[in-house]
C-alpha cells in the first residue's frame, strides 16, 4: 500500500496549484480517496469526532444490493434467449450469453456516465461525488438487452448532465437520474424500448413457433381488451415452451423484460439489505407496494373490463413495479425527505403506477412515469409536512 | 407538577476512556487563562489589566463593551503575564500566573432576604459569576436587562466522557442550594432541575428545594438543556430563557456564601490515550498541561477542552475553557486507510449499519480518533438527522435555511430553540460530513445580528 500511496504522492505536484495538469486536480482527488480514505482530520471547533459511515460506503450498500438482481438479470437474459429460440443449453451457455449482452451495456453505462461526471467535475471544479456508482448500475438495469449501445451512452450523457449536473450535480436533482435515462429513451427512440420484440435477445436468430415476446403487462391487457379472463391469458401464454405468466413465475423472474427488473425476488432481497442497513426508507418501500395492492382492489370495485379485474397482488410481480419501488423510489435525493411524506410518497407511487397501467393504452409500464411523477410532487408533499411542523410551533406561541 | 420525560431518539457513544470515578493527583497547575472566545456572543472585549499587573481572585480582568455591567474575573491571584492576541488584535486568551496561595478579593456576602432582584442582578454580575447563565435564544451570556420566563438547570451531561455531576459537586450542597435560591429570585418563572430518569439521583439534586424537579431518561441528547426546555416550556419567538449548568449554580452559590469569586471546580480528565484517569480539582481556566504531559500512551494526540462532541481542540499547554468541566485526549486521525470507505469493521464507531459497518454487533467500548472517515458532500441520505434529536423540529430543513440564509424559514423552523450542542449529534453521524455546529452558529448570528 505503501507504494500506491507513494506513487500518489509523486504525481500530486502536477495537480497542485501551478502544476501542469492543475485543473485536473479534483480527479486526482477523487481517485486518491477511492483508493484511500483522506487524511482529514475534524476542526478545531465542534465535533472531534465523526461516524465512521461516508458517502461512498452509503453508495456501495446501494449497489451491493442490486447485485442480486443483477447476476439474476444476466442468467434470466440467456435463459429467455435459448427459450425463445427452441435450443437446450447448459446454465453455463445461458450465463455465458446473458454475460455477454449485459457487459457491454453496464461497461457502456459506467463510462460514459462517468466520463460525464468527471468532465463536469473539472469544468465546475467540484469534487468527484460518489452518486453515479448507484446510477451506473441502475441505467444498465433498467434497459432491454436489445438496446443499441449508442442510446445507452446518450441516454446517460443526457441523464447526467440534465438531470442532474445542471441542478449543481449529486445531491441537487430533482429528478432520479436513472429513470431520466430511461424516460429519454422511452420517448425518444420508443422502437428500441417498448413493444413485444425488444425483451428478449434474438439476435439473428429467429424464433420457435408459438413464441411470444410480449411482457405480461401488455399480454394482460390485451386480455382486458380480448375480454379474457386475466388470470387464464398469462396461464395460456407461451404455456407450450413452459415459460408462462404463472404468480410464481413472474415472482421468481424468468420472464422477459429489462435487464434487472424482472425478478421480484431478487428485489425483495435488495430491499432487505437496503432496509436492514437502513440506508433506503422502508417506509416508502412499505407504501409503494401498499399503494398498487390498494389501488389494485379499487380497480377490482370499479372492473370494466377484465385487466381491471385482475387479482391485485398480480401487480406487485408484473412489470417493473418491485424493482422501480425498491430501487429507485427510495432514492433519497429525489424522494420525499420528511418522515410523514415519505409515507403518501411511497403510497402514490404505488397507486399512480396500477392507474398508468391499467387505464392508459400508451404506457404499459407505469413504474416509471409514477416515479418520475412524484419525484417532481415530492416537494410539494414536504412542504405540506413542513407546513405542519411551523404551524404547531406557531399555535404553541399564542397558546 | 414535576415532569417524567422518556426520550426514544438519539445516540449514546460509548467512547474509550472513562474515567473512574476517583479523585486523582496531579501537579496543580500554574499558569490559568481567560479566554474572551469563549464566551459566545462578546462583541467588543476591552481589557481591564497590563502585562506585569499582579491580581486576586476577583479582580476585574475585562468586559464586553456591550454590556458593560458584567465583569469578567480572575479565577486566581497572581501577575498577568501574557495578553495574546491574534489576527486583527482579536483578543485570544489573559494569562495570568497564579500565586501559591489564592486570595481573594472581598466581593462582599450577599443576604437573599434582604436583597431585591435588581440588587441581586448587579452584585451576581459584578461578582463574575454572570456568565455562567445563557441566554436561549442564542445561547449567549444572559443580558441582566431582561427577566427570563423560566431558568433551566440540566443535573446530568450525557455527552461521551462527561463527568457525573453529582460526583463532581459532592460536598457542595449549601452552595448549590444558595445558587438556586438566587435564581429563583431573578424569574418570576420556574427555576427547572433535570435530573437523570434513568440513574439514582444523587441527594444533591434530589434535596434541592424551591425548584422543579423533571426526570429525563434516554440516550444522548437527554442531558442537553436545550432539548429539555423543549420537552418543558419550549422557546417561541420573543421569549427569553436562562440556562446555567450545576458547577455555575455552585459558583453562584459560593459568592453568595462566601462573598468572594471562587473559581474552583472539579473536572474530568478523560480520553483513551491518558495513562491516569479520574477526577481532579482545579480553577477555571487552568493549564492542562499538567494533567497532560507524561500521562500519555502515544504520540499522536488530540487534547480536547470539553467533550468530543462540542469540545475545542487545545494544543498541550492549552487552558481549560470557561464552561467546560472535563478535558478528552484521544488519538489524532491524520493518516489515510486503503479502502477505508469499503473495508468491514466492528471496531469502528457507526450510528449507521451500512455495509460493512459492524459497530452494532460491538457492545464494548470504542477507540474513536479525529479523522473525519470521509470528505464534505451535499446533504444526499435523508432521515438520519431526525433519529438523533429527539425535538420537534425538521433539522433538514432548517440547516437549508440557514444554508439560504432564508430569516422567515430559519424562525419558523425552530432556531430559536437549538444552539450548537443540540446539533453535535447530528454533525457526528452526517455521512456527508457537514460542518453543522458551525452553520447553526452562523444561522444564529444571522439572526442576532440582523
Amino acid at each position: 500500500m505503501k507504494a500506491l500511496q507513494n506513487l500518489f504522492d509523486s504525481i500530486k505536484p502536477n495537480f497542485e496549484k501551478g502544476g501542469k495538469w492543475e485543473k485536473f486536480y479534483t480527479l486526482y482527488e477523487g481517485h486518491r480517496t477511492i483508493a484511500f480514505a483522506p487524511d482529514l482530520t475534524t476542526k478545531s471547533k465542534g465535533a472531534q469526532i465523526k461516524d465512521a459511515t461516508d458517502l461512498k460506503r452509503v453508495m456501495i450498500t446501494v449497489v451491493i444490493a442490486m447485485i442480486p438482481a443483477l447476476i439474476f438479470g444476466i442468467l434470466n437474459i440467456g435463459h429467455q434467449h435459448f427459450l425463445a429460440i427452441g435450443e437446450e443449453v447448459t446454465w453455463i451457455d445461458k450465463a455465458l450469453f446473458g454475460l455477454w449482452s449485459v457487459l457491454p451495456i453496464l461497461i457502456v453505462s459506467y463510462a460514459v456516465g462517468l466520463g460525464t461526471e468527471f468532465t463536469f467535475c473539472v469544468i465546475r471544479n467540484h469534487p468527484v461525488s460518489e452518486g453515479f456508482l448507484v446510477t451506473g448500475m441502475l441505467i444498465a438495469l433498467v434497459m432491454p438487452p436489445h438496446i443499441p449501445l449508442w442510446q445507452v451512452a446518450l441516454a446517460t450523457v443526457f441523464a447526467v448532465v440534465v438531470g442532474k449536473e445542471v441542478f449543481g450535480g449529486t445531491g441537487m436533482n430533482i429528478l432520479n437520474v436513472a429513470m431520466t435515462a430511461r424516460a429519454f429513451l422511452y420517448f425518444a427512440y420508443p422502437a428500441q424500448i417498448s413493444g413485444d420484440q425488444v425483451w428478449t435477445y434474438m439476435g439473428d436468430q429467429t424464433p420457435v413457433d408459438g413464441f411470444s415476446g410480449a411482457t405480461a403487462l401488455a399480454v394482460a391487457y390485451n386480455a382486458g381488451i380480448d375480454g379474457v379472463p386475466v388470470s387464464d391469458a398469462l396461464a395460456s401464454h407461451n404455456a407450450s415452451l413452459g415459460a408462462d405468466f404463472s404468480f410464481w413465475n413472474m415472482f421468481m423472474g424468468w420472464i422477459p423484460g429489462s435487464i434487472g427488473e424482472t425478478s421480484t425476488l431478487m428485489a425483495l432481497i435488495g430491499a432487505v439489505i437496503l432496509i436492514y442497513t437502513g440506508v433506503a426508507s422502508w417506509k416508502i418501500i412499505v407504501s409503494g407496494f401498499g399503494g398498487a395492492y390498494l389501488m389494485g382492489l379499487v380497480m377490482n370495485l370499479f372492473a370494466s373490463n377484465e385487466f381491471m379485474a385482475m387479482a391485485p397482488h398480480f401487480h406487485w410481480v408484473m412489470g417493473g413495479l418491485a424493482f422501480g419501488v425498491v430501487f429507485m423510489a427510495t432514492d433519497p435525493v429525489s424522494a420525499a425527505q420528511t418522515e410523514t411524506g415519505k409515507w403518501v410518497y411511497g403510497f402514490l407511487i404505488g397507486a399512480l403506477t396500477v392507474i398508468i397501467r391499467v387505464t392508459n393504452p400508451a404506457y404499459p409500464e407505469g413504474i416509471m412515469l409514477a416515479v418520475l411523477l412524484m419525484n417532481v410532487f415530492a416537494p410539494l408533499i414536504d412542504y405540506y409536512v413542513v407546513k405542519a411542523n411551523k404551524t404547531r410551533r406557531l399555535q404553541r406561541a399564542t397558546v | 407538577m414535576s415532569k417524567n420525560v422518556k426520550l426514544r431518539k438519539g445516540f449514546d457513544i460509548n467512547l474509550a476512556g472513562k474515567a473512574a470515578k476517583e479523585m486523582v493527583d496531579f501537579e496543580p497547575a500554574q499558569t490559568f487563562a481567560i479566554k474572551p472566545t469563549d464566551f459566545v456572543g462578546m462583541q467588543r472585549p476591552k481589557v481591564l489589566v497590563n502585562e506585569g499587573d499582579t491580581v486576586k481572585a476577583g479582580t476585574p480582568i475585562l468586559f464586553d463593551k456591550a454590556m458593560d455591567q458584567v465583569q469578567y474575573l480572575s479565577p486566581v491571584s497572581g501577575e498577568i503575564i501574557e495578553i495574546k492576541r491574534g489576527e486583527k488584535r482579536k483578543l485570544l486568551e489573559i494569562k495570568i500566573l497564579a500565586d501559591k496561595e489564592t486570595s481573594y478579593e472581598d466581593l462582599g456576602k450577599i443576604d437573599l432576604k434582604s436583597t431585591d432582584r435588581a440588587t441581586l442582578v448587579e452584585k451576581l454580575a459584578a461578582g463574575g459569576v454572570w456568565p455562567h447563565i445563557i441566554q436561549r435564544p442564542y445561547g449567549v451570556v444572559a443580558n441582566p436587562a431582561d427577566e427570563p420566563k423560566a431558568i433551566f438547570i440540566s443535573a446530568f451531561d450525557s455527552n461521551p466522557l462527561a463527568p457525573d455531576m453529582g460526583f463532581v459537586l459532592q460536598g457542595e450542597e449549601q452552595y448549590f442550594q444558595a445558587g438556586l435560591d438566587a435564581l429563583t429570585k431573578l424569574t418570576s418563572g420556574k427555576v427547572h432541575l433535570n435530573v437523570n430518569g434513568a440513574e439514582q439521583v444523587s441527594a444533591l439534586f434530589a434535596n434541592a428545594k424551591g425548584v422543579q424537579i423533571n426526570k429525563f431518561s434516554g440516550a444522548h441528547p437527554a442531558g442537553n438543556v436545550g432539548v429539555q426546555i423543549h420537552h418543558l416550556d419550549p422557546i417561541n419567538k420573543g421569549d427569553i430563557a436562562w440556562t446555567v449548568s450545576p458547577v455555575g449554580v455552585v459558583q453562584i452559590g459560593k459568592l453568595i456564601v462566601e462573598g468572594k469569586y471562587d473559581a474552583s471546580k472539579t473536572i474530568a480528565v478523560t480520553g483513551s490515550e491518558l495513562t491516569k484517569r479520574g477526577y481532579v480539582k482545579t480553577i477555571s481556566g487552568a493549564s492542562v498541561s499538567t494533567f497532560v504531559k507524561g500521562n500519555l500512551q502515544s504520540g499522536n494526540i488530540r487534547v480536547i477542552s470539553g467533550n468530543v462532541l462540542t469540545g475545542e481542540k487545545i494544543s498541550m499547554e492549552g487552558y481549560l475553557g470557561f464552561y467546560h468541566n472535563q478535558i478528552t485526549v484521544i488519538p489524532e486521525g491524520d493518516y489515510e486507510e486503503f479502502l477505508g470507505w469499503l473495508m468491514p469493521s466492528t471496531k469502528k464507531l457507526s450510528f449507521h449499519k451500512a455495509i460493512g459497518m459492524l459497530s452494532f454487533l460491538n457492545k464494548g467500548e470504542f477507540k474513536v480518533d479525529t479523522n473525519t472517515h470521509g470528505e464534505e458532500r451535499p446533504f444526499v441520505v435523508s432521515g438520519v438527522f431526525e433519529k438523533v434529536l429527539p425535538m420537534d423540529i425538521l433539522p433538514t430543513y432548517l440547516f437549508k435555511a440557514i444554508i439560504a440564509e432564508d430569516f422567515d424559514e430559519m424562525e419558523e423552523l425552530g432556531l430559536y430553540e437549538i444552539i450548537e450542542e443540540d446539533v453535535a449529534l447530528c454533525e457526528f453521524v452526517d455521512p456527508s460530513k457537514n460542518d453543522l455546529q458551525q452553520l447553526v452558529r452562523s444561522g444564529i448570528e444571522l439572526l442576532m445580528y440582523s
